[in-house]
């Protein structure tokens, strides 16, 4: 009973989202405020019914409804109820289910967050945001409906959830990165409400930039969580693998950095306007995108859940519909926003340009990495697969140039800067990077690295200029703290998203250069030593889990004579899938993680035993979440509460 | 001219759709490959351990085999190592890998750290024998039966579930 509840929630959702399409966009087109005002109302009674037939599957999943395909696909009686329930996203028909209704969420965000936006402006943006609900939600229904039954016979029990998945990153990971992918519908739907009412202005980008940095933050959030995830619970300490599914969520990210920087610029300047509309297309472009190479299994990959042709034919509908359709109208009707000022060849709005194609070259990058075998496939040529060398050859020097450019444009001013200050200011910030980058590699390793030289300067060079452009803010001012107060939160999430770059890159750096790692067969009693550590192996013993069994493995960790940390590594074995699981063990640390792993039972109780010195790895998620930390602080701007803009309304549009 | 520029965004959405298009139509995951039921294409290639003995078709027929195909740039490999070397352990079916576009002493250092599941290994440096088997990407298994002909093609990671199944085929010859 309770899934065809959910089943028709989802169906009356798609009803009100297909009125949400139609009713206030019509509304705005012919000046009727009566059919505009039903944009709010729809957008709230579409999230409500998405709720529910959420919370139908999500039942379905805590009672073991096994007669419901998906849930006996995906989950297990034996599972843990944390899992049970993260596992509705564990499969393709429930995180497309996450999927729509994080967008019905965003939508009654819009709709809620709205005070300042002028009626048509909200009722074209709530619109747009309906016709993509409109596409996934009968997406949902006509190819994945995630409520199906097997009747009258079904399972006794299910097949239990991937044993990978079976963790907390993954109960956060998918539900982070859709609000990201999803909330750049958002961004997009005021880039394709400002084409039809022709209206590009500052307070268009004001209510344009808080919705983009959010989904930025969150988008980047749950990628940093996905490396995090891939980390610990792969087994075997990588946290990159330039992986189809993880190119799909750099890649709009990528973009939506070059967009939060572009529409920084046309609030300012009134300037890249059309520059701003198309990277808000190309960021959820390239989400859709995303959303179609995981789903579609046109590409193979560690992560993809289905290959279905007809699921893949219908998103591929969708994305011509959506990005054809968008690009469409932005062909025809970005001639009509024009730029209001023009700006120097040397200025923080050239900078930025610069800054914004070096984005776009990476992001073409991976986009090319990623379909390439699939272009190569598609003009018969054979099949081949890219794989990171490529990556790492093309996207490491391009991030290189940016972080040099980046320091320029932080203290380079609007319109025109000369270059004899910008040479004044950076002369010292120069310097101390290069030294830095110099002396670090003798201090912490055993003589000069050039990759850690570069690194730590590019680190440095970022750290130093921010620091140097902030220092500048006090030049005219006596009291200090009454400046750090007038600062606005928008520069403080500025910094702290800068200087969360510099920290991955040094997290980067030093991992990728002073890792050491070690498999070696340890019978019990066995001492073996990595990066000054002694590794006492102990033997394993079982030890059994809610829905496995595993060999436990004890091992002491000594520093110079003294004890440090005694790890588990453990080896499982599922009961349902009987698939075996490398569960590391780790020591986490701000400069080093202690990361141990079991290989392969050997002879006698010995193991193979993977013991991985990672420094600095840590540097590289922190950083992460510098970044999306500065994304989300910037949203507490006071401009962006501001009712000013309530004066101008639909008689402007 | 400028408004003509407004369209290129357009145009390149289109062509790329146009791969998309196609690219559906080419299922990667099932890949009947075209030498399904046909013999295993021939080669004369070096053995990644010992450089000098030259392997060809004639070390691969007379039992039925897995060829392995993999690569120690490709992450889903060495998720499913542990797999194979459980395989091999069950002896039931000899796995002979064939090192894919790789580098040989990489490929040497990951068989003695991880464990070698194989009895010997192809060394397919330039990849021409995997673009002769139709190779998508590694990690990929093929079944030979005992005359050497392709008999089952799967694509992605050998898990415990691909083996119960491809016991099974095996299983099904000996019935016959």
């Amino acid at each position: 009973m309770i899934p065809e509840l959910g089943e028709y929630a989802l169906i009356l959702a798609l009803g009100f989202s297909v009125i949400l399409a139609i009713v206030p966009l019509y509304g705005a087109a012919s000046l009727k405020t009566i059919w505009m005002e039903y944009a709010k109302p729809l957008a709230k009674a579409q999230f409500f019914f998405m709720a529910i037939s959420f919370a139908c599957l999500a039942y379905a999943f805590g009672q073991d409804d096994f007669s419901v395909q998906y849930v006996a696909n995906h989950s297990n009686s034996q599972l843990p109820m944390q899992f049970k329930l993260s596992a509705v996203w564990g499969g393709h028909e429930g995180s497309l289910l996450l999927w729509a209704l994080i967008l019905s969420g965003w939508t009654l965000a819009v709709s809620l967050f709205s005070r300042g936006l002028p009626l048509d402006m909200l009722a074209r943006v709530l619109g747009v945001m309906g016709i993509i609900a409109t596409g996934f939600i009968s997406f949902l229904l006509w190819t994945s409906s995630p409520f199906l039954r097997y009747l009258p016979r079904y399972p006794r029990d299910g097949a239990d959830l991937n044993p990978l998945l079976q963790d907390f990153g993954l109960i956060v990971h998918p539900p982070l990165l859709y609000m990201g992918y999803v909330g750049f519908s958002v961004a997009f739907a005021f880039a394709i409400a400002a084409l039809l009412s022709g209206r590009l202005d500052a307070a268009w980008a004001r209510w344009s930039r808080p919705w983009t940095n959010v989904a930025w933050a969150f988008l980047g959030g749950g990628i940093t969580l996905g490396s995090w995830w891939a980390y610990y619970e792969l087994g075997w300490g990588g946290w990159w693998f330039w992986d189809p599914v993880e190119n799909a969520s750099l890649m709009p990210w990528l973009v939506g950095t070059a967009l939060m920087h572009s529409l920084a610029v046309t609030e300012k300047r009134g300037v890249f306007k059309s520059w701003t509309l198309l990277l808000a297309i190309f960021a959820f472009s390239l989400s859709l995108l995303g959303t179609f190479l995981v789903r579609s299994g046109v590409l193979t990959s560690v992560h993809a859940f289905a290959s279905d042709p007809e699921r893949g034919f219908f998103i591929l509908v969708l994305l011509v519909l959506t990005i054809g359709g968008s690009l469409t109208l932005y062909a025809f009707k970005a001639p009509n926003v024009k730029s209001e000022s023009s700006f120097g060849w040397f200025s923080r709005e050239m900078l930025l340009l610069i800054n914004n194609v070096f984005l776009m070259v990476m992001a073409v990058t991976v986009l090319l990495g990623t379909l390439y075998p699939l272009l190569i496939d598609a003009l018969g040529s054979g099949k081949i697969s890219v794989g990171p060398p490529y990556f790492n050859a093309l996207f490491v020097p391009i991030m290189g140039l940016l972080v040099v450019s980046l320091g320029f444009s932080t203290v380079a001013r609007w319109r025109n800067t000369s270059l004899e200050s910008v040479k004044q200011q950076l002369m010292l910030p120069g310097i101390i990077s290069l030294a830095s980058g110099l002396i670090f590699p003798f201090l912490y390793g055993d003589g000069f690295n050039v990759r850690v030289f570069i690194g730590i300067s590019l680190s440095m060079w970022i750290i130093t200029t921010v620091f140097r452009e902030f220092k500048g803010k006090f030049r005219s001012t006596t009291s200090i703290t009454e400046k750090l107060k007038q600062l606005s939160p928008s520069y403080y999430g500025m910094m702290l998203a800068h200087i969360g770059v510099a920290v991955t890159a040094i997290g980067i750096t030093l991992v990728s250069v002073y890792s050491e790692e070690r498999d070696m067969r340890m019978a019990p009693g066995d001492t073996m030593e990595l990066a000054d550590y002694q590794f006492k192996f102990l033997g394993t013993k079982s030890v059994k889990g809610a829905n496995f069994v595993a060999d436990q493995g004890t091992i002491e960790i000594s520093l110079d004579g003294e004890s440090v940390v005694t790890l588990y590594p453990q080896k499982r074995r599922y009961n349902v899938k009987k698939s075996m699981m490398t569960e590391a063990s780790i020591d986490p640390g701000l400069f080093r993680d202690l990361y141990l792993a079991l290989g392969e039972p050997l002879a006698d109780g010995a193991w193979a035993v993977r013991v991985h010195y990672k420094p600095y790895v840590r540097w590289l998620w922190l950083g992460g979440l510098l970044m999306a930390l500065g994304g989300i602080v910037t949203v507490f701007d006071r401009r962006y509460r501001k009712n000013d803009t309530q004066k101008q309304g639909v008689a402007n549009a | 001219m400028p408004r003509l520029l407004l369209f290129i965004p357009l145009a390149l959405f289109s062509i790329l759709i146009l791969f998309l298009w196609k690219g559906l139509s080419i299922d990667p995951r099932e890949l009947p490959s075209a030498l399904i039921d046909k013999p295993f294409p021939a080669f004369k290639v070096e053995a990644l351990l010992s450089p000098e003995r030259k392997l060809t078709t004639a070390d691969i027929v007379g039992k039925p085999v897995l060829i392995n195909v993999w690569a120690t740039w490709c992450p889903s490999c060495r998720q499913e190592h542990e797999q194979l070397l459980r395989i091999a352990q069950e002896n039931k079916i000899a796995i002979i890998g064939l090192n894919y576009k790789d580098d040989r002493t990489a490929a040497t250092k990951w068989l003695t750290q991880l464990g070698n599941p194989y009895q010997f290994n192809i060394y397919d440096e330039s990849g021409m024998l995997g673009l002769d088997l139709g190779v998508y990407g590694a990690p990929e298994t093929y079944l030979l039966d005992a005359q050497g002909i392709i008999r089952h093609r799967h694509v992605g990671v050998v898990t415990e579930q691909t083996w119960q199944e491809l016991q099974a085929i095996i299983k099904s010859w000996e019935k016959l």
